[in-house]
């Protein structure tokens, strides 16, 4: 049943630090998160660690295991041999608050910089109508729950922070696509996420879809399609001319943000 | 490694380059702060909203649109508090899948739920607003599932007569606070993540006292922050993490609670505590992690190691007019509501908790200790993990369960305290001007069980009630005669400091952790008048240990520190529901007593009123029942 797990845990704050060697009693079934917990409050009180939910529901114990993100809540102690060493790092991109706890400002200063949704009215009942298979795809990605470990794995800003400021991120993708494919927004935001969110940076090697927790097709569903969509905007002749003919107030002409 | 063993003025390295917007938020940051009397960063707002969940996000989006300088202030980051949790629904009588459904059917659901405990006022505002409620969620992004003519679809769920909760998949909570959230920075309000709320100020005035403001530490520098304010919003959840197997986070630790009491505010209801029929049992690292009720409502049932759908034993003589009472019947209901009953598999959490523990008492349990509810029997594989995608991927991931091929093993868990503070039902606003308090912090509205759903409408109605009103007592009265005096500033801090000064005492995680056997042991689901005394005795003696305890390290980021002063709340609060609970002798809802195990009538008028006297002891009052208008009574005799 239970035994004795080797972890190794990145210790230290924005001054420095390194990996400490740790022993922790682990039961059946536990996951990295649990041996995490017994760690703090058996042996090292103060060790800072994100987590809510532990179910994989709200994308806070985001982490490196053994170099992998991965959520520590949804990793399973299972999965590793009982003689191996795991080691438990904090996300790479996001500077080092202490111990796991990462500074993950970046995120919350991207949510701020896409412009929010701006529905047409509503039916003369009260009430809006939109058929399921119209609004499947904004699910999908509203199925994000935030780890961040998207923008974390990103080859675009890991290692490269200068590529910061001129590039969301794909979670923001997953957002900008989300809301283009909305079938009753009426703000057009292609050229901002060309131009201000950096998509055109995006050179889809699915990293981001390989980590996502909650297997979300990013690269596939959000990234390439919002691609073409830039690209229709900025080359088809007749999509350029039918957005100085037309202008009226519904969505199918969107009012560029 | 670094040196974990400073002292406690250690803030990290962050404290030296003092920069003028906070790096986790972007909020501004007083330069000027240091000069002044206390020397604490300081902030000045209209209404502070202690909480983001969906109470808190509610209430900061209400405030702000009145006019109010809105701040909000949460534990954890933007986004992760625990309304992303909720999977199944909320409900709101807004007629898309029977159109015969209305705010009256609603309400009676409400009221019948909580044993008629309910304060009326409360379950009649929720039944009326929350459909308004759930468009403007729409009207702000949200992605409802639809019906097939585009409107949004409705779900069953246990105690409501008919699909009323609009629905995601079972990812409903996650949908909501996200859609609060994007609607909150698209105002602009600003937010403190990562920052806890430890005091609450109050300044001499016309009436007595009031609230002039709140004392606070950021999670990761350690550093202190006082707020001036004239309104404070409590939506700070609820209790569960007093309880050894709860669906709950850590957050959890009745902040908003203790904090209304300690400000001079009553509490109501405490002794009603929801222990949710279904969460996971196993592995047990997962005990707890909740199940949502859409099992059921969409077919899934209750089996014990015999494989009999043991429900149809537990039907209560209350809800026997409208529960089927045998397998065909219960199984018709699903495709035709009008000519069928509710399968009693449905019947309100506290009827479905009670008789899973009957079972496994009997030894009819599963293996680890629960019993099965079985939905792959009943549907097909694609149903399943179009309609429960996220409980499809939680079994499979952490228990190796395939719920599309094999039952799943479930057992009660502790959920949500439908005691909390004495609000006014309008305004949310409590005895102590100025302090108000929405969503599961706040007490009366679910009686003493609520009904599934309901908790997300009352996140919306309540939160934008609440902040309606904080707005406007904030822009009624003015900032300058508000007084946050220097010295109680310094005594807060002092308090927030002293597990520091205690060298060699006891860890606060053996603390923590011995409260919640004590709770889920003597204060759990079945409760008895000596188990009750018992826990009283044991929970004065923990007290005494944590004023003994150490934390380990300095303060920056620092867990053991912030545990220990969230367990001065956990054991206020955990001593208030336990002396309810002994106090009322009877059985009701969330408040199961072995000793008198019917409902009694008088005990059906009232109301247990907690506060907190002037020598910190915890008093008890009794309280009668407002009583309902008969316009409303008559709604209870007219139908089945």
């Amino acid at each position: 049943m239970g035994y004795e797990l080797k972890l190794r845990v990145w210790r230290g704050d924005a001054s420095g630090g390194g990996l400490n060697e740790y022993a922790v009693q682990v039961e059946e079934g536990e996951v990295v998160l649990d041996a995490i917990h017994r760690l703090q409050a058996t042996q090292a009180g103060d060790l800072a660690v994100r987590w809510n939910c532990k179910a994989g529901k709200c994308g806070s114990c985001s982490a490196e295991i053994n170099g992998r993100p991965r959520l520590m809540c949804m990793t399973r102690l299972a999965d590793f041999a009982e003689g191996d060493v795991i080691t438990v790092t904090p996300m790479r991109s996001f500077p080092v608050i202490r111990d796991l706890v990462t500074d993950v400002s970046y995120n919350y200063e991207k949510a701020r910089e896409v412009p929010s949704f701006a529905p047409t009215p509503r039916d003369p009942d009260g009430k809006r109508r939109m058929m399921q298979v119209d609004v499947e795809r904004g699910q999908e990605f509203r199925k994000c729950i935030e780890c961040f470990l998207c923008q974390n794995t990103c080859h675009v800003v890991r290692d490269h922070d200068h590529n910061k400021p001129a590039f969301a991120g794909p979670r923001f993708f997953l957002r900008y696509a989300e809301l283009d494919m909305h079938p009753l927004d009426t703000n057009d935001r292609r050229k901002l996420s060309q131009d201000a969110a950096g998509l055109g940076m995006c050179n889809i090697t699915k990293c981001c879809t390989e980590v996502c927790p909650e297997g979300i097709k990013i690269t596939d569903n959000a990234i390439i399609p919002m691609k073409e969509r830039v690209a229709d905007r900025k080359y088809d002749p007749v999509v350029w001319l039918g957005s100085k003919i037309f202008k009226r107030g519904d969505r199918a002409s969107r009012e560029e943000v | 490694m670094t040196d974990t063993t400073g002292s406690p003025d250690t803030t990290g390295s962050t404290a030296a380059d003092a920069p003028t917007r906070h790096p986790m938020t972007g909020n501004r940051l007083t330069a000027e702060a240091a000069a002044e009397g206390h020397g604490f960063e300081e902030h000045a707002y209209d209404v502070v909203v202690i909480g983001a969940g969906g109470a808190g996000l509610r209430a900061a989006i209400a405030a702000h649109d009145a006019g109010a300088r809105t701040a909000i202030v949460c534990k954890s980051l933007l986004g992760k508090a625990h309304t992303v949790m909720a999977e199944g629904g909320i409900a709101a009588a807004m007629g898309n899948a029977y159109p015969e459904d209305n705010w009256k059917v609603h309400f009676r659901d409400t009221m019948r739920g909580g044993k008629m405990l309910n304060h009326w006022r409360m379950a009649e505002l929720h039944a009326q607003e929350a459909p308004e409620r759930v468009l403007e969620l729409e009207e702000w992004g949200a992605l409802f599932d639809r019906t097939s003519d585009g409107l949004i679809s409705q779900r069953d769920f246990g105690g409501h007569r008919y699909a009323r909760l609009a629905h995601v998949g079972d990812r409903t909570g996650l949908e909501m606070i996200r859609t609060l959230q994007q609607r909150a920075v698209a105002l602009g309000i600003d937010v403190f993540m990562e920052c806890t709320i430890t005091e609450i100020f109050k300044t001499p005035s016309d009436e007595g006292e009031r609230v002039s403001g709140a004392f606070g530490y950021w999670r990761e520098t350690g550093r202190f922050i006082v707020f001036k304010t004239p309104s404070v919003v409590l939506a700070t959840g609820g209790i569960g993490k007093s309880y050894r197997v709860t669906s709950n986070s850590w957050e959890y630790t009745g902040d908003g609670h203790a904090l209304a009491l300690r400000t001079g505010a009553s509490l109501i209801n405490m002794e009603f505590v929801q222990f949710h029929p279904t969460g996971m049992v196993w592995p047990p690292s997962v005990r707890g992690i909740l199940v949502t009720e859409s099992v059921r409502g969409d077919g899934g049932v209750l089996r014990n190691s015999e494989g009999k759908r043991f429900m149809f034993d537990y039907i209560p003589e209350y809800f026997k007019g409208e529960t089927a009472d045998n397998e065909e019947e219960a199984d018709r209901w699903y495709e035709d509501k009008t000519n069928n009953r509710r399968p009693p598999e449905l019947l309100p959490r506290d009827e479905v908790a009670r008789a899973i523990n009957s079972e496994i008492k009997a030894d009819r349990g599963s293996p680890h200790g629960g019993v099965f509810l079985d939905i792959a029997s009943r549907r097909d594989a694609e149903f399943i993990q179009r309609r429960l995608p996220s409980m499809y991927h939680q079994f499979k991931e952490l228990a190796d369960v395939d719920i599309t091929a094999e039952p799943m093993e479930i057992g009660p868990t502790c959920h949500y305290v439908m005691g909390g503070v004495e609000v006014d039902p309008d305004t949310g606003a409590s005895s102590v001007e100025g302090l108000y308090a929405a969503g599961e912090v706040a007490g009366g509205m679910h009686g003493s069980n609520r009904l599934g759903g309901n908790s997300l409408s009352d996140l919306l109605v309540f939160g934008n009630r609440a902040g309606i009103d904080a707005a406007q007592t904030a822009l009624k009265s003015s900032n300058q005669s508000l007084q946050v005096r220097d010295e109680e500033v310094r005594a807060a801090a002092e308090r927030a400091l002293a597990p520091f000064s205690i060298a060699g005492g006891e860890n606060p995680y053996t603390i923590q952790y011995n409260l919640q056997d004590l709770m889920q042991n003597l204060v759990g689901i079945i409760r008895k008048s000596d188990e009750l005394s018992t826990s009283l005795r044991e929970i004065e003696a923990l007290k005494e240990r944590a004023s003994r305890l150490s934390v380990e390290g300095n303060r920056q980021y620092n867990p053991g520190w912030h545990l220990a002063l969230d367990l001065s709340n956990m054991l206020l609060v955990s001593e208030c529901i336990a002396t309810a609970a002994l106090e009322r002798q009877e059985s009701r809802g969330g408040h199961t007593r072995d000793d008198f195990p019917g409902p009694d009538p008088h005990w059906g008028g009232r109301n247990l009123v907690l506060t907190l006297g002037d020598d910190g002891r915890v008093e008890l009052r009794h309280q009668p029942l407002p009583a309902m208008p008969e316009e409303l009574q008559d709604l209870f005799e007219a139908q089945p």
